[in-house]
């Protein structure tokens, strides 16, 4: 075990973060811009972008929602520079979003379509920008920084009764490990909370965070209630199912153990900045992508991701770890699987060896290790949204 | 969470409480499964086949009842449920998130 004095090698950012990678990110503000995003990032190596079906016919916390999202990616601190490309004439403002990016201190440039003259010369003029910008980040070094300052989600999708048996308990191993070392851990999925809620709102910090992790609950299922539909068949979803869990309770009960055993220290709100240490709860949707979306919004380093089913999921610029209690699956699709721990079912490893090994896999990750995702290019993203298209 | 699982277990049982066992194998109707829980050893007589990952019944369950696993309650039997049986969808029901019943007085 290392001391909570432990290193890794990652980049400092003159806002005080660390990175533990070095994304020259391309957003799109609006949809209307991805065809153009997409071909610059193909220009210019190891730039990602991060097409989106949002930034226009929207108002209020929505537009808000789609604006913070954007602008949480930009400033993961994971992302060295930043391009933003607009069309020109979308609802969410470029010259915010390079603001509000720029406060992390990094280099953020952008540009509208129409005033460049349409796509051709908006490829050729952001691959311009693109490239300078890469050769900037090229030259700098990774250095020593504290491990402490590392911030990391737990997540779990396409699960089965394995995730709950194994993975997820093996994965609280691991979350507590790294809280003991001054890290961050944030869990999300309001949905999965269902039926465990009140295990979870022992553990609140304060009585304000108990009742607001009780309140985000409530709303969300007020919200099935208004659809008039059961929960089952959604979530859990078919593939759930089939894995053998029965409710959302059997699921949720399964879910919270991912995050250890530290206390709850706050409930924040999806795509919001996650505090240094300790262990938080964003308030988010269980689907995958968009649940990754907003904890590397949020500034997550790296996520941890479980799942008994299979899935290739990853992210635009944070490392998504994938763990399984599940051996069939793993041998099935270990080219997406980083950390195998079914041997707690056939009792060939404790709980304890299980979260060992995926708490050496996090450092080692943070250290620079690639994930299976990142080395398969899977960089999935997807905004939670919450109004009406207009 | 229940102790280290034993080398050979056919199932795990997460709590003292618990009114089911989760399958850690395929298993047959017509077999005797045993798993260990709290140092002491179980056995379960099967009457239908329950895959990997699902949920057998280790106690019988009338209709109605609370279903307990991790010691918490998962849901609610529709039907008498036997031990020995296979308990998933069609014999037990959610008791949150249920919109479908919303305004029937079907909250619990």
């Amino acid at each position: 075990m290392t001391t909570s004095t432990a290193t890794i090698m990652g980049y400092e950012r003159p806002n005080g973060d660390i990175g533990i990678r070095n994304h020259l990110l391309i957003i799109p503000t609006v949809i209307c811009s991805n065809q153009v995003c997409s071909r610059i990032a193909q220009l210019v190596p190891d730039a990602v972008a991060i097409p989106h079906q949002h930034g226009c016919s929207q108002i209020g916390s929505d537009k808000d929602r789609t604006f913070d999202v954007l602008a949480g990616t930009g400033k993961n601190p994971n992302v060295g520079a930043v391009l933003i490309v607009s069309l020109g004439c979308e609802v969410v403002d470029p010259v915010a979003l390079a603001e509000e990016i720029k406060k992390t201190g990094k280099p953020v440039e952008w540009f509208d379509i129409q005033s460049v003259g349409g796509s051709v010369k908006a490829i050729q003029h952001g691959a311009d920008i693109a490239r300078r910008l890469k050769s900037q980040l090229d030259a700098e070094k990774k250095v020593p920084v504290p491990l402490s300052k590392l911030k990391v989600g737990v997540k779990c999708g396409g699960s089965d009764a394995t995730s709950g048996l194994a993975s997820n308990p093996a994965l609280g191993g691991a979350a507590d490990a790294l809280i003991a070392h001054g890290g961050g851990i944030v869990i999300g999925e309001t949905t999965e909370i269902i039926g465990a809620e009140h295990v979870l709102a022992e553990r609140c910090a304060t009585p304000e965070t108990k009742e607001k992790l009780y309140e985000i609950v409530d709303r969300f299922e007020k919200e099935v209630e208004r659809m008039g539909a059961d929960m089952r068949g959604g979530n859990p979803s078919p593939g759930n199912i089939a894995g053998g869990l029965s409710t959302i309770e059997e699921k949720s009960l399964g879910c919270i153990s991912k995050c250890g055993t530290a206390p709850i220290r706050g409930v924040i709100e999806y795509a919001e900045d996650i505090p240094e240490g300790g262990l938080y709860f964003m308030d988010s949707p269980g689907n995958d992508i968009e649940c990754v979306s907003g904890m590397a919004a949020g500034g997550a380093h790296i996520v941890c991701f479980t799942t008994g089913r299979g899935t290739p999921t990853g992210s635009a610029v944070v490392p998504v770890i994938k763990i399984t209690g599940n051996r069939r699956m793993f041998e099935r699709m270990s080219d997406n699987m980083d950390v195998d721990v079914s041997g707690m079912l056939t009792g060939e490893i404790s709980l304890e060896e299980a979260g060992d090994a995926i708490w050496k896999e996090i450092v080692e990750v943070a250290d620079g290790k690639l994930t299976k995702a990142e080395i398969l290019g899977h960089q999935e993203f997807s905004i939670n949204r919450i109004g009406p298209s207009l | 969470m229940a102790g280290q699982v034993q080398a050979g277990a056919d199932a795990i049982r997460m709590h003292a409480d618990d009114h089911v066992a989760t399958a850690l194998r395929d298993l047959k109707a017509g077999e005797t499964i045993s798993f260990t829980f709290a140092g002491e050893r179980f056995q379960v007589a099967m009457s239908e086949d329950v895959a990997f990952g699902h949920k057998v019944a280790i106690v019988d369950i009338p209709e109605g009842t609370h279903v307990k696993k991790y010691g918490e309650t998962i849901g609610r039997a529709t039907t008498d449920i036997a031990v020995g049986r296979h308990v998933h969808v069609h014999n037990i029901e959610g008791i949150r998130g249920r919109g479908d019943q919303a305004g029937k007085g079907a909250s619990a």
